[in-house]
């Protein structure tokens, strides 16, 4: 568990935040080191966006401490924090032309015109807007509002930029474009984004951390890879990608029990005949013919998916579900086989409580 | 057939509602005290309202009391306004149903009761009485003709404004006030128009030989109105008009943009 340290640009420590009767934020700890890409995802209602206009200083926490450069900034207004925040709904001035609504922070610092010009310039050209200083916001389309809104944080020069769901009005393929640009800019600004989404693949596609977070708490903070490879939790599990979860018992160390039969693994440090939860991947079973398969099922549905076919196979009370880019036919009888790497453990207890490692 | 029917039916109306405004109009050029009598074409009571000191002098009470007035509930409706949008929901209607009663109120109770409190705190009636009384009704049409616009905007552009460095009061006269401008505006314009309107209200609170256009006429009804009088409500109309205009071509200039 990572404490508070001089290379943390913000440690939120112990915040409680409750609306009306609902805890929004329950005893939360989040540790935001420089220049990291680091997103908050979780289901709505989850508190990511509570605590990013905690940070942003659109919202005081009830209890805790808010830490910049390990100082407390919990008086500090908005307008005096150095960051920027990208709103959900773009938020441009729509009495202003689009230089001007770039402008507004620089003019606020009372920049002189000519240094003013050259910024606006420098950011239009960086979100690929240059020549739409006269336009009016409204004759832009979202994806066009939302570069400008991007443009209009980041021409303050700030240490941070924050996105509430910036993304999600614009659809899926100018999405996964803005993504990719986002990930180049914070690379070549060098500065710290935190970034909220609902959206796994978008988190998954950006992020050097993902905070996981579900009813106010940290469910598992890590690297992509660690939260899709090794989810701590049920949540977590079914929240990042797809996912079979088993009931299953560790019966030893790289030994588990599950599907009615012992299956080798790569997990240890369980009790003995401890019962756990088994997650594996709908990509990572193999259907074989059913002589060679570790089980047995028969498959009940086939969906075509685009990259791959979706397929559910019944063994027992199991229903499996598979992604495989070989079809089978329903009612067909196959084999499945799990390897040992593509098995997770999950401890039964884990899902309450984690602070970020 | 139908059609014709219900078009006529609209022009019956039309000349019901202007009829006596054109008389007015008519009469204000004739060239003959008679109110029966058409003797042809003249200026001569536009001449004579401009030359007439007591008429002059109403006409400029009016205005002034109604730019003045105007311009004081513009600010304080505005303000209001924005207060108002603030308030928890609950407290926000309770404060709408206490500013909505003197626009519900009769005329005459407002200009009473007004008329009582001025004498209560022992303020002589006279120009800033009627003043005070013009400012006190006009403010709830203010607040009602900015609220929409205040409920229109997206709040998040406040938080942008702070976003980006600036003060509240900044975020509010850069970004919130020209988003509500045009209900400012109609506000401003609905408060001239229902200040000259008034004759009840002012009646009650004016003193001193005060006098606005409508009680000046009001008193000259007893010796035979002056057909000057004809010239100055033609006058009073066609200024009502354009502004009306003004505040359509605005509107449907912005629709037209949106």
């Amino acid at each position: 568990m990572s404490e508070v340290n001089a290379n943390n640009i913000i440690d939120l420590i112990d915040i409680s935040k409750t609306f009306g009767d609902t805890d929004v934020l329950l005893n939360f700890n989040l540790h935001i080191k420089k220049n990291e890409f680091l997103t908050l995802l979780g289901p709505s209602g989850c508190g990511k966006t509570t605590t990013l206009r905690i940070i942003g200083g659109f919202e005081k926490p009830d209890s805790g401490q808010v830490l910049y450069h390990g100082e407390d900034i919990q008086d500090i207004p908005p307008n005096k924090r150095n960051f920027n925040t990208v709103f959900q709904k773009y938020s441009l001035f729509p009495h202003m032309n689009i230089f001007e609504n770039i402008a507004f922070g620089l003019r606020i610092k009372k920049l002189p015109e000519a240094e003013i010009r050259k910024k606006v310039t420098w950011a239009l050209d960086l979100v690929n807007l240059s020549g739409f200083e006269k336009r009016k916001p409204d004759s832009l389309s979202g994806g066009q509002q939302q570069r400008i809104a991007i443009a209009r944080a980041i021409v303050c020069e700030p240490e941070m930029l924050l996105f509430d769901e910036p993304l999600g009005a614009l659809d899926l393929k100018l999405r996964q474009e803005m993504q990719h640009e986002l990930k180049k800019l914070q690379r070549s600004l060098g500065i710290t984004f935190v970034y909220v989404t609902h959206d796994q693949e978008e988190a998954l596609t950006m992020s050097d951390t993902i905070v996981v977070m579900n009813e106010g708490r940290i469910q598992q903070a890590g690297t992509p890879v660690d939260i899709y490879n090794e989810p701590k939790n049920r949540f977590v599990a079914r929240f990042i990608g797809e996912s079979n979860i088993i009931d299953g018992t560790m019966l030893e160390d790289f030994k588990a029990q599950f599907a009615g039969r012992e299956f080798i693994c790569v997990d240890s440090g369980f009790g003995k005949n401890e019962e756990v939860d088994v997650v594996i991947r709908p990509e990572d079973i193999k259907l074989v013919p059913p002589d060679d398969g570790m089980l047995r099922g028969t498959v009940t549905s086939v969906f075509f998916k685009g990259v791959h076919y979706e397929m559910t196979v019944q063994q027992g009370d199991i229903n499996w579900l598979v992604q495989s880019t070989v079809s089978e036919n329903v009612g067909d009888t196959v084999g499945i086989n799990i390897y040992p790497n593509d098995i997770h453990i999950m401890r039964k207890s884990e899902g309450d409580s984690f602070t970020q490692e | 057939m139908k059609k014709r029917l219900s078009r006529l039916y609209f022009y019956l109306v039309l000349l019901f509602l202007y009829a006596p405004i054109l008389t007015l109009v008519v009469l204000s050029f004739n060239n003959n005290k008679s109110r029966a009598k058409w003797g042809g074409f003249s200026l001569r009571w536009y001449n004579e309202l401009f030359h007439n000191a007591t008429m002059m002098k109403a006409l400029w009470i009016t205005v002034s009391v109604a730019l003045i007035a105007a311009l004081i509930s513009t600010v304080i409706g505005t303000v209001s306004a924005i207060a108002l949008h603030k308030c928890r929901p609950r407290i926000r209607k309770a404060l709408l149903d206490v500013t909505y009663v003197p626009m519900m109120n009769s005329d005459i109770v407002t200009g009473v009761s007004l008329m009582l409190l001025f004498a209560f705190l022992r303020i002589e009636r006279g120009f800033l009485t009627l003043l005070l009384s013009h400012i006190t009704f006009c403010i709830p049409y203010v607040i009602l003709a900015i609220l929409p616009k205040l409920y229109g905007i997206n709040m998040s552009v406040y938080e942008a404004a702070l976003d980006l460095g600036a003060t509240p009061f900044k975020a509010y006269t850069r970004i919130l006030i020209p988003e509500i401008m045009p209900g400012i505006i109609s506000g401003f314009l609905m408060s001239i128009t229902l200040s000259i309107d008034d004759f009840v209200i002012s009646f009650f609170n004016t003193g001193h030989g005060v006098q606005n256009i409508s009680i000046l006429v009001n008193s000259s009804k007893k010796v035979g109105i002056n057909p000057a009088n004809y010239a100055l409500s033609a006058l009073m109309f066609g200024a009502v008009i354009i502004i009306l205009l003004i505040m359509n071509f605005k509107d449907s200039k912005r629709s037209n943009v949106q």
